[in-house]
């Protein structure tokens, strides 16, 4: 457990802590680790296990098997874009196509710079406002090819 | 905190006549209401009651004029949405702009901003009122009650609403009553499986005595359906008061919502909700000075669609991969920890209390002969009107496509409606006067599903949606069992072989054998269901495969190994533009001039181009075309 500065150990300890009286707290302690890091490497699972008794192959095979959670460091900002039917039909491939084409990264990856993820995103229920990307959590409402390119620089922009 | 019956009455009395009052515009007040739901918030309703708020305040309104966000209005397309009680007048497409309008000539002037109304697009007429809209006329809000009107950060609206005279009543009645009133009312499951809420409640507190548990079923996943989004979002408390509701019946004191990590909206109004609840003694021990006592809980999803079949559900709490459980037992027997648990959808609970509240009958008498109340439908794809309707069962798909979705964008022709998500199917022209149940759509080859329901247009290729679906599935199969992990994998293969132009028949015959298999072998609903995409669409639209196939054309000329991009050299007026866009270089100046053109024409190098599409779009004098 080289890799993990005594801030994160002390914060990882903390968070799970907070679900000791749960009787099976492992997806809310993963949820939170996600959200606080951005990631859970192996290093964080093993003291996850440490701290909870789980073996670190369940807690691997938990965090392989959910799409929230992720090995590696996601960017800065992380462009999902919905796939849902709905969007489709309206034209997300394209719309995604775009941003991959833009960023130079395949869904799922991340840009060099660590500036941002692209990620193909199930159904976010905003089937009014079709095609919806979410970035950060902010969507986007029907967006089009033509203007994905100022998204992106905007963000550029704002970072 | 309400400690008794008597209490909770005098509340609600309160509460009921505030919200009348405010409908009502007494004592010359005026009420703004805007939608916040995740569609309106992301065309910055937020800013829009911000900027509301700070005009009310810059022309000391706020004594006769206040401002709330409500829940969704269903009306998607046509958000942002203001309403203005107690005119009732309704705005629509409301920019940030257009505040400062509403405020001097509304507000201040009492006449209505005639440019912000909604327009009838057969009748060009303007519309006042939400409930002449034609969107609003055949719908019938049950599960929806409340999103719309009340505050859903507000438990006093609620209560103002009816909330919790359900659970009241409950209270008063022997458990056994309580189910069978559910029993009566004739209510199935709304997340697609359609088994009675009441026969499932009656097998768990069938189980002897001890730790048992309530779960709402939030894991809203199919493509394209976003109505437990919506109920969470506009009126969490009814969801709540359902779940509790449940919990007195079957004997359970926890509940847990599962819930979707996508809806961070939803999540925090519920948590807000039970945290109200739970101040007013409406959660927690001896709920109004009964033996009762129940604590509602939340739990995120992560991200796995899976999770929405029940067992896999319960598996994802325990904080275990989740993948489904082989029945029996079923959760009733053993559930969640090993305990009976029931496991209801949001859209079903949400229905609970208006059922104890207004009786049985008041939900029996509406639909079909098997399937009683109301659906509601998320409206998608290409359809004039999209958005959140909740019809009584028994609406034909013309009614919901023509009289409350407006009909087709653009006179395009209809070609089919997705209902049941990924493990749905394509239904046709042909099938448009059924009355919608939850047995009529499987008996065409569909299912209800949870209420996807996704209009496609002469544009859409039908293999392509397949395929679609099918790379949904293979995704999102957990991997538990072979007819699903390795078979879909399979059917995605001979998918995008059929899409490349590279099949044969045989691929076609193979496939649709295939299909059957994992229909037959898989361990869940959602292998069971993976092939019907596939199925579905080779009932319905088998010539358009046999087209891929032999033809080795895309009628819809979607499938890009199977269509290409021309320029028709004679409506070619030589502006570039096109050559301009193109990324790959594909496009260069012909030396041919069209009679009546100054400028020579120009073409697309077919083995150069990509077929992303940018041409065709730039092109102002639409002379560029797929073949």
């Amino acid at each position: 457990m080289a890799h993990l500065s005594e801030a994160a150990v002390a914060q990882i300890t903390a968070i799970c802590d907070r679900y000791a009286d749960e009787k099976t707290p492992l997806m809310m302690i993963l949820s939170d680790i996600q959200k606080e890091y951005g990631y859970i490497p192996l290093e964080v699972q093993e003291l996850v296990s440490k701290k909870t008794g789980i073996s670190v192959s369940e807690i691997y095979g938990v965090v392989t098997f959910y799409s929230f959670f992720s090995l590696k460091p996601k960017g800065k900002y992380v462009v999902g874009v919905c796939l849902g039917t709905a969007c489709y039909v309206k034209g997300a491939q394209q719309v995604i196509d775009k941003f991959s084409e833009l960023l130079g990264v395949a869904p799922g990856e991340t840009t060099e710079d660590g500036m941002f993820t692209l990620d193909a995103l199930r159904c976010i229920g905003a089937c009014g406002i079709a095609p919806a990307v979410s970035i950060n959590g902010k969507v986007y409402p029907k967006v089009e090819v033509s203007g994905i390119a100022k998204i992106i620089e905007d963000l550029r922009n704002q970072a | 905190m309400i400690k008794n019956f008597e209490e909770l009455a005098q509340l609600q009395a309160v509460c009921t006549a505030t919200m009348s009052d405010k409908f009502s515009g007494k004592g010359e007040k005026r009420a703004i209401v805007l939608c916040g739901g995740t569609g309106c918030l992301s065309s910055n309703s937020a800013e829009i009651k911000e900027k509301i708020d700070a005009l009310l305040v810059e022309k000391g309104l706020t004594e006769r004029v206040s401002c709330n966000i409500v829940g969704c209005f269903g009306f998607c397309s046509q958000g942002p949405f203001v309403k203005i009680y107690p005119e009732d007048t309704l705005y629509r497409l409301v920019k940030i702009e257009d505040v400062e309008e509403i405020i001097e000539k509304d507000i201040i002037g009492g006449e209505v901003v005639e440019r912000l109304l909604y327009v009838d697009p057969a009748t060009k007429e303007k519309v006042v009122k939400q409930d002449d809209i034609n969107f609003y006329k055949k719908q019938k809000r049950i599960a929806l009650h409340g999103c719309g009107v009340i505050n859903p950060e507000d438990i006093n609206e609620a209560l103002g609403a009816g909330a919790f005279a359900g659970l009241a009543k409950a209270l008063k009645m022997e458990r056994a009553d309580v189910i069978k009133e559910v029993l009566d009312s004739g209510l199935r499951g709304r997340g697609g499986g359609g088994f009675p809420t009441g026969r499932k409640w009656q097998f768990a507190f069938a189980q002897p005595d001890g730790e048992k548990y309530v779960v709402c079923n939030g894991d809203e996943g199919d493509p394209g359906a976003f109505m437990d989004r919506s109920i969470l979002e506009g009126n969490p408390l009814a969801v709540i008061e359902g779940m509790a509701i449940a919990g007195y019946a079957i004997g359970a004191q926890n509940g847990y919502f599962y819930v979707r990590a996508e809806y961070p909206i939803a999540v925090a109004r519920l948590q807000k909700a039970i945290d109200q609840a739970t101040e007013l003694g409406l959660l927690g021990d001896n709920i109004l000075g009964t033996d009762f006592s129940f604590r509602a809980h939340i739990r995120l999803g992560a991200g796995a669609f899976v999770c929405g079949e029940e067992t896999a559900l319960l598996n994802s709490i325990e904080g275990q991969r989740g993948m489904p459980r082989p029945r029996p037992p079923f959760p009733a027997v053993k559930g969640l920890w090993g305990c009976p648990t029931i496991v209801n959808n949001v859209e079903s609970l949400a229905c609970v209390p208006y059922i104890l509240r207004n009786g049985a009958e008041s939900i029996s008498c509406m639909g079909t002969e098997k399937s009683k109340g109301t659906k509601v439908f998320a409206l998608g794809g290409k359809v004039n009107n999209v958005g959140l309707v909740e019809v009584p069962m028994g609406t034909t798909l013309r009614e919901l496509i023509y009289d409350i979705g407006g009909g087709i964008p653009g006179g395009k022709k209809f070609k089919a409606i997705q209902t049941g998500g990924p493990s749905g199917g394509c239904l046709t022209e042909k099938d448009l006067d059924t009355p919608i149940d939850f047995d009529n759509l499987v008996a065409k080859g569909s299912m209800m599903g949870s209420g996807g329901a996704v209009v496609m247009d002469e544009d859409n290729c039908m293999v392509d949606v397949a395929k679609f679906y099918m790379e949904f599935t293979c995704d999102e199969s957990c991997g538990k069992c072979t007819p699903c992990r390795i078979g879909t994998k399979r059917l995605h293969e001979y998918l995008v072989k059929i899409c490349d132009g590279k099949a044969t028949m045989q691929d076609l015959e193979d496939m649709e054998a295939l299909a059957q298999s994992i229909q037959a072998g898989s361990l869940c609903a959602l292998g069971q269901t993976a092939a019907n995409p596939i199925l579905s669409t080779l009932k319905s639209f088998r010539d358009e495969y046999i087209a891929h196939v032999v033809d080795k054309k895309c009628p819809a000329k979607v499938c890009k190994n199977l269509m290409s991009y021309v320029i028709e050299k004679d409506n070619c007026w030589g502006c570039g533009l096109c050559a301009r866009q193109c990324p790959v270089d594909a496009i260069t100046v012909t030396d041919y001039t069209a009679p009546g053109k100054k400028k020579p024409a120009y073409s697309i190098d077919a083995n150069k181009c990509v077929k992303c599409g940018l041409c065709m779009s730039s092109c102002k004098f639409k002379a560029i075309v797929k073949k």
